[in-house]
């Protein structure tokens, strides 16, 4: 029963795997005017030669705010981490 | 480690940075930027770390000192952030100003580093921050495994 089940699911996931690679744009005609305007604008309205720095700090600059955060909360994270180890330590001794 | 590696670490220490803050530098003229520069320096960081010890880098190199500079970069991130605000959060405000305000030619071009507008302050700062977290993980954590005292 069980290995049923789990063939049902894997034809399901297969199923969706081939159905989204046949879906695929074709390469270099994206799926909307997004990438042309950016590549197109970016000089003029940044002055960025490079589009991937104008796109990561100026058209999505907020997601990039979002990586630092999580960046910046790995650090405290880690640090805390550490810091309470010896912390327990001492206070054994 | 061995004298070897000491000395060859000690040589290599300035190009691994040189390259780390040209990398955070030229982030808005050439691939890369901040994130890929700060994590270039606390590579040199950990090289430092293996040849020397945590406990000789530790005397130099505090993790407190570490945190306020990573503190400070995500400050002048957000801040450049909000100083763009009279338009919309994140505006380049900067683009035709004195201050990093060339505009490039459109298309293929030499470069320059006098462009981009907040873009290039933007990186030192995302520069700063990922440099002295990336760093603070590793000193703290080659502290921890060695068994040395962390300094608070």
């Amino acid at each position: 029963m069980r290995r049923i089940a789990a063939a049902v699911c894997l034809g399901i996931v297969v199923a969706f795997l081939v159905a989204a690679a046949l879906l695929l744009h074709p390469f270099g005609h994206p799926p909307s005017q997004m990438d042309d305007y950016m590549i197109e604008n970016s000089q003029n309205e940044t002055g960025t030669n490079n589009v991937v720095a104008a796109v990561l700090f100026d058209y999505r600059g907020f997601d990039t705010l979002g990586e630092a955060t999580v960046l910046f909360t790995a650090v405290t994270g880690v640090v805390m981490l550490f810091r309470v180890v010896k912390k327990k330590e001492e206070e054994h001794k | 480690m061995s004298k070897i590696v000491r000395t060859v670490s000690n040589q290599l220490i300035l190009l691994v940075l040189i390259f780390g803050l040209y990398i955070i530098m030229h982030g808005h003229v050439t691939p890369g930027g901040g994130f890929q520069g700060g994590a270039i320096v606390a590579s040199g960081t950990a090289l430092i770390i293996v040849a020397f010890g945590s406990y000789e880098v530790q005397k130099r190199l505090k993790e407190r000192h570490l945190s306020i500079l990573e503190s400070g970069g995500a400050l002048i991130f957000i801040g450049l952030a909000f100083a763009g605000m009279a338009t919309v959060f994140f505006y380049n405000f900067l683009v035709g100003s004195p201050v990093f305000g060339h505009i490039p030619p459109f298309g293929p071009n030499p470069g320059d580093i006098w462009t981009g507008g907040v873009v290039p302050l933007m990186n030192i700062a995302v520069g700063l921050k990922v440099l002295a977290g990336l760093s603070a993980i590793v000193l703290v954590m080659a502290l921890a495994s060695s068994g040395e005292e962390m300094e608070e």
